[in-house]
């Protein structure tokens, strides 16, 4: 039983190791992204298109603003859920 | 928790308007400098996590009520999609204000930051939403865990 627990989590270990050094074997240059037509529209247009002299901020609320209310929502969840968590109760 | 000594909290009663000030400026220009709703948000979340460990969490609650928390944050949230909606004629996330004669309806020339408040459209005010909501958020987590905490230590 723990030989072959040890097997299999030698083997998901193995894939994993195999995985990561051929991902940092074939990754692109540091500076240079394979396709950057976004980045360019993005540093081109955004000031124009939004406004915002920041782009940063001009991306995170405006060309992905869903992006920005899913990460809202997590921390409606999280506050939520401490808040259940140590809720008054009554019986005390 | 009682509260912690004389100078502590002359210090910190010191400091908290400044770090109110700094999180406010943080949130209220996060269309022209580095930062947003976010972080300006989780910096004066922070302040009133100093007022929390200075005086004790019971004497915060006297001030401000778990409830009320909740209800900024239900606001802040409402604000953020409901300004999505304002937008909803040509798709959602619209922002409609730039290039209008409106509130924050300016747009700067190309080029280096002209530090214009008065510009970007919906940013401003959704960053003003998202930073209501990650200030109360982040207080009420981090108040009624020492409320909590305080009340088990009280109990042993």
């Amino acid at each position: 039983m723990k030989n072959a627990r040890n097997l299999i989590a030698a083997t998901a270990l193995a894939i994993c190791a195999v995985f990561l050094i051929f991902s940092s074997i074939m990754m692109h240059p540091f500076g240079k992204p394979s396709d950057s037509s976004m980045d360019d529209y993005i540093i081109s247009n955004a000031q124009n298109e939004t406004g915002a002299n920041n782009a940063v901020t001009s991306v995170v609320f405006d060309y992905r603003g869903f992006d920005t209310l899913a990460e809202a929502t997590v921390l409606f969840t999280a506050v939520a859920g401490v808040i259940m968590l140590f809720r008054r109760e009554k019986h005390e | 928790m009682s509260e912690m000594s004389k100078i502590v909290r002359t210090i910190s009663n010191s400091l908290f308007p400044f770090i109110m000030i700094y999180g406010l400026y943080v949130i209220m220009h996060g269309h022209l400098t580095p930062g947003g709703g976010f972080q300006g948000g989780a910096v004066v979340a922070s302040g009133c996590a100093l007022m929390l460990v200075a005086y004790s969490s019971g004497w915060v609650f006297k001030k401000v009520k778990e409830s009320d928390l909740s209800v900024l944050e239900s606001i802040g949230a409402i604000g953020f999609i409901s300004l999505a909606f304002l937008g909803i004629g040509v798709t959602f996330f619209y922002n409609f204000l730039v290039g209008s004669n409106l509130l924050f309806g300016e747009i700067p020339p190309a080029g280096p930051n002209t530090g214009n408040l008065n510009t970007a459209g919906l940013l401003p005010l959704m960053n003003l939403s998202v930073g209501l909501k990650v200030i109360a958020g982040l207080f009420a987590i981090v108040a009624v865990m020492a409320f909590v905490a305080s009340r088990g230590m009280r109990k042993k």
